[in-house]
């Protein structure tokens, strides 16, 4: 198992640790998983996570200047490690001037994510700081815990087909709506099983606020398009595009 | 004593308090011909922190009135201290004389700001008469040298979460200059991230020291005299010797000069942690198989009250026990640094004449060991 993966270009550098800042808002520990073009950060709907689950998906290409890796075998091109994104972005945080930022999977006192960064000094020779982030290794036999997450056939709720949506929130003492009009339904939307749906009919899923708001406010990366799909009474289910990177978040319905 | 302070100086008073607030709990004052000392320590008695302002720092000063004499040696509160130069930016813009006198008939240590707008804020502080705090060590007999703009140690430090308690510095191969940070024994060492920055010896001033050189000591209080460092622009020294042995960290100019003096974990503690690092050829900062002295104890310094003329020079022999130096280890309470057992505390009455350096000369207790 091998990787090693470097970053010369700010720009890339700034959106990774963009990237990082954010997934490490959503979860505590999370999966990293590397495949020859891509890295994934994913979170599986555990109880300890208060079943909500995360998926992101980025292409390495578009922020590695360098990036090889050899899986655990050759039918198996792939490596799942289990991580702790704020050690992660802590790493990143030093790097804000780097002249290079090298990432490697390294075995320490224990598997670690090693993560070099040269900074510039005024000497002719270079800083250097090494973080070493412990991560376990998961093996083969658990990958199945981390499939990509199948878009549910979802109604569109307390949304509509007709690109209608309403936020609500209710205590005791008030109950406040927020409508959302003229949002664009995807087109799969209408061609589903949900033909016979009346297009007026309201899906809705109770979610917990917090873990919304948690999603919500830990973005650090402006997406070009975001998608919410809603499965009535059960799941909601976020979707942020950008151009190189997606991210994936459910939140469960409160039962 | 009576002291007038004015300017910018008042500002760098203030950053001083900040600096030794860091450290211990109550601030030591003591004017002596040479100036005003302001002293504290820890309460394990494992950091020291010292600043001496010259005469002339002062408008005015004048450590004792006549006939009087013994000017006396007085202790406050260093939260009552540091209150009065809390906000550094508000003495910048508002304050531009500030007055500290040492009231006897009061018991009252008196601190006047005098205000823009005819403000005058005076604080009274209650003071204690006390024995004179001295911590004895000598930087030039510690082998190990190294020295930099203050600006470079921010930067050098500036990746270590200010959370993190200890720091181990040593000289690595190729000459360069390592931090590193240190994982106490109890720390789940799985989850821990560890944190290491390299520089070149070309950005110290001067480095004296060979490559496996490396002490281990308290990042919280290095940070204390390293910001009030960077704030006067100056160079820091560090003087060190053998882990165990304490650190002196020191700065200087022609008004003033400080000394942090703290203690380094001892090679035993070092080696209980920190395994050796495979395949990791050039950082080894912790590998001290060289230093043949791991004794822990050695270098504990009694705490006395009486100095004879000799003394400064010779070395002491082991003193009557007094409460500190029977249980140096055990003090309930203290901060993590528990660890550090090394005392390396002298109390000595202030000479009647004033040393020219401002401690005297190391003077070890052994214990008849090693």
């Amino acid at each position: 198992m091998r990787f090693r993966a470097k970053i010369v270009d700010l720009g890339c550098l700034n959106h990774f640790t963009r990237v990082s800042n954010t997934i490490s808002k959503l979860a505590k520990t999370c999966t990293l998983r590397l495949s020859p073009d891509k890295l994934y950060f994913i979170l599986s709907d555990k109880v300890a996570n208060g079943g909500v689950s995360m998926w992101c998906e980025l292409g390495q290409g578009n922020f590695f200047d360098e990036f090889q890796m050899e899986g655990v075998a050759a039918d198996h091109n792939e490596i799942y490690l289990e991580l702790t994104p704020e050690n992660l972005s802590r790493a990143l945080k030093t790097a804000q001037n780097a002249k290079t930022v090298k990432i490697k999977l390294t075995n320490k006192h224990c598997p670690c994510l090693t993560v070099a960064v040269e900074l510039p000094s005024l000497s002719s020779s270079s800083r250097i700081v090494t973080h070493d982030i412990p991560v376990g290794v998961i093996p083969r036999k658990l990958w199945t815990d981390f499939r990509e997450p199948t878009v549910p056939d979802f109604d569109i709720i307390e949304a509509n087909l007709k690109g209608e949506m309403n936020l609500k929130i209710e205590t005791d003492l008030v109950c406040i709506t927020t409508h959302f009009k003229d949002l664009g339904n995807p087109p799969w939307a209408s061609e589903d099983a949900s033909q016979d749906r009346d297009s007026e009919n309201m899906a809705e899923a109770r979610i917990d606020i917090k873990k919304l708001l948690q999603f919500l406010a830990g973005q650090q990366v402006n997406p070009t398009k975001a998608l919410c799909n809603i499965v009535h009474n059960r799941i909601v289910h976020f979707i942020l595009l950008h151009e190189d990177v997606s991210l994936q978040y459910f939140i469960p319905a409160l039962s | 004593m009576k002291c007038l302070v004015t300017g910018g100086n008042v500002r760098v008073l203030g950053k001083a308090a900040h600096s030794l607030s860091r450290i211990g709990d109550e601030l030591y004052l003591e004017p002596l011909e040479d100036g005003l000392s302001l002293r504290t320590v820890n309460a394990s008695r494992s950091a020291f922190a010292c600043f001496l302002f010259a005469p002339l720092f002062f408008q005015h000063y004048q450590a004792s009135r006549p006939p009087q004499g013994q000017p006396p040696r007085c202790k406050v509160l260093m939260k009552s201290f540091l209150s009065v130069f809390r906000s550094l930016a508000a003495l910048e813009k508002t304050v531009e004389r500030c007055c500290i006198a040492l009231s006897t008939e009061n018991s009252r240590l008196v601190i006047q700001l005098h205000c823009k707008h005819g403000v005058t804020k005076t604080h009274n502080l209650s003071f204690q008469e006390c024995e004179s705090l001295q911590a004895v060590f000598d930087p030039a007999l510690c082998p190990h040298l190294l020295r930099a703009p203050a600006r470079v140690l921010v930067e050098a430090v500036s990746p270590f979460s200010p959370a993190l308690s200890e720091v181990t510095l040593g000289v690595s191969r190729g000459r360069r200059v390592v931090f590193r940070s240190y994982l106490e024994e109890d720390t789940d060492a799985a989850r821990a991230m560890m944190t290491e920055m390299s520089l070149s010896e070309e950005e110290f001033q001067q480095l004296q020291a060979q490559e496996g050189a490396s002490i281990t000591f308290c990042l919280k209080e290095f940070r204390g005299l390293l910001s009030f460092a960077e704030s006067a622009n100056l160079l820091l020294n560090i003087h060190f010797d053998v882990p165990g042995r304490p650190a002196i960290f020191s700065i200087e100019d022609s008004l003033l000069d400080g000394h942090f003096v703290l203690a380094t974990l001892s090679q035993s503690d070092l080696c209980s942690q920190e395994p050796c690092r495979p395949g990791q050829g050039t950082h080894s900062t912790t590998h001290l198989d060289d230093f043949a002295n791991d004794d822990i104890d050695s270098y504990m310094i009694a705490m006395e009250t009486t100095v004879s003329e000799g003394a400064a020079v010779t070395p002491r022999t082991p003193s009557p026990v007094s409460e500190e130096e029977a249980e140096p280890n055990v003090v309930p309470g203290t901060p993590p640094l528990k660890k550090f057992r090394s005392l390396f505390f002298g109390s000595v009455l202030a000479p009647t004449e004033s040393p020219s350096e401002p401690n005297p000369v190391l003077a070890e207790d052994s214990e008849g060991e090693g």
